[in-house]
């Protein structure tokens, strides 16, 4: 009698057929999920990095039809800037590098105090990946990456910025969980579109931009800083506003943004 | 097909729908149906598993000892939910990212477990093949009609595609902000089962208690 039949033949509830059934179907289990988890990973890696790519050319409006996103975004030079110095961290590769586990790394970052955490982000990377758009060896954009709390989840996304390191030319989140059709406006094309042209830092070099609680209107001073605040999101527009004053402010990337205006 | 397999597999859709009248999975029915894209896809992973949780379940069936029974389940539908969202993840990366959760919870989703104990555990592999197929198809059924109405009314627009332009684009559709919120997606279900019980009304339940009527007279 072949031990498979003894196997089949042993009464379902004897001590012996519960352990060998238990094991034999976590064995089978395993095999298949980690087959299924290794032979996609490729895919779902390209997938990933190319919808980070599509993230940033959209939220650079540089989304041109007709063009694929890899040819669109060699026009874009990836760097990785130290934000202790604000320098270029040349020895880390952009391709390689991955902020967000930076982030939770303790070797790649420092714990932030409470009054320095304003984005409420816990920890701040050494580093951080940003994006370079030059024509003519003119600097023409500069996309950087933010992060911060809004009402209920960490919102991830990028601020484009023009040549000149003070006026936005675009502004999204690709990731967030924030209340659709309130907070979730975040990704409202027509919310995203006001930032555009609007001015980072006040001739103080403080960073002077707001998002309002209700909308700019003629007679607001100063209009340039203000933004409309998203209706019944008070605490997510207060979020994009926290993390603009961090990412823009000293701990962010304001020592990187003045050392990119003196090399010109 | 055979009477069975029919009866099996239409049964679900109307007459014992796993949502309306068995009131199971609600709440990926509530998180999820935002829009059609979405829910067509929590949709097809949904069938997916249940039908091949089924039908492992029972090919198996008569060497699953009792003690473990539930475990053995659980772990059968757990791989299958992970390689399904590692397939989706491969290849429907942007609506897989809008799902985030909601496919790893299709393990908890008391569908298949109801299913996989109600039924797989008793019945041959083609018949909980079916079964499963069939309630997949009953719960992707109220999916997309919930997914429908909110998303027509909350973004004015149909598998992305807008279909009555916003006021806040300059178009004359005031969306309907309650639609993309969960409580909105009770309320739809609430008047389906209300017309579902209506149009057959043998699947209204007859009530726990009634109220004690003419008191008065029992008195006289």
């Amino acid at each position: 009698m072949s031990v498979f039949k003894q196997f089949v033949e042993m009464p379902n509830d004897s001590r012996l057929k519960t352990i060998i059934v238990a094991l034999l179907l976590c064995l089978v289990c395993s095999v298949l999920v980690s087959t299924a988890a290794v032979a996609l990973k490729p895919k779902q890696d390209a997938n990933k990095a190319l919808d980070k790519k599509q993230n940033i050319l959209r939220i650079a409006g540089m989304m041109r039809p007709g063009a694929s996103v890899d040819e669109l975004f060699a026009e874009i030079e990836a760097r990785v800037v130290d934000m202790e110095t604000g320098k270029f961290a040349d020895d880390i590769d952009p391709e390689k590098f991955d902020q967000r586990k930076a982030a939770k790394d303790p070797a790649m970052s420092v714990k932030l105090s409470k009054d320095e955490d304003l984005a409420s982000i816990g920890r701040k990377e050494k580093y951080a990946a940003v994006y370079l758009v030059r024509e003519g060896g003119q600097l023409q954009t500069i996309i950087l990456p933010v992060h911060g709390y809004g009402l209920w989840s960490t919102m991830y996304g990028f601020v484009a910025l023009e040549g000149d390191g003070r006026t936005v030319k675009g502004m999204g989140f690709y990731e967030h969980a924030e209340t659709p059709g309130l907070g979730g406006e975040v990704d409202n094309p027509g919310w995203k579109a006001k930032w555009v042209g609007k001015e980072i830092y006040n001739p103080q070099g403080e960073v002077a931009v707001r998002v309002l609680k209700g909308a700019v209107l003629p007679s607001t001073p100063d209009p340039q800083y203000k933004v409309d605040g998203l209706a019944g999101a008070t605490l997510t527009s207060r979020g994009v506003e926290n993390l603009l004053q961090y990412w823009l402010g000293e701990q962010g990337f304001k020592p990187f943004l003045k050392n990119l205006a003196q090399e010109g | 097909m055979s009477t069975g397999i029919k009866s099996v597999v239409y049964d679900p859709l109307f007459d014992n729908n796993p949502i309306t009248l068995q009131i199971l999975g609600i709440c990926s029915a509530l998180a999820v149906t935002t829009s059609l894209k979405t829910a067509l896809l929590m949709s097809i992973a949904l069938t997916t598993v249940l039908t091949l949780s089924n039908a492992s379940i029972s090919m198996i069936r008569h060497h699953v000892p009792g003690s473990i029974r539930i475990i053995v389940q659980m772990i059968i539908i757990a791989s299958l939910v992970i390689i399904v969202d590692q397939f989706l993840k491969a290849y429907a990366y942007d609506t897989a990212k809008k799902l985030s959760v909601f496919v790893g919870l299709i393990i908890t989703n008391c569908i298949v477990m109801g299913r996989a104990e109600a039924y797989a555990m008793s019945h041959d592999p083609k018949m909980s093949f079916f079964d499963g197929l069939g309630n997949g198809l009953g719960y992707s059924l109220i999916l997309m009609l919930v997914a429908f109405i909110r998303e027509l009314f909350g973004a004015g627009s149909l598998f992305g595609y807008q279909v009555m332009p916003l006021t806040s684009e300059g178009g004359w559709y005031q969306s309907n902000g309650m639609m993309l919120l969960p409580p909105s997606a009770f309320f739809i279900i609430g008047f389906l089962i209300w017309g579902i019980r209506t149009w057959k009304p043998k699947q209204v339940e007859e009530p726990d208690f009634r109220i004690h009527e003419e008191h008065s007279k029992e008195g006289a």
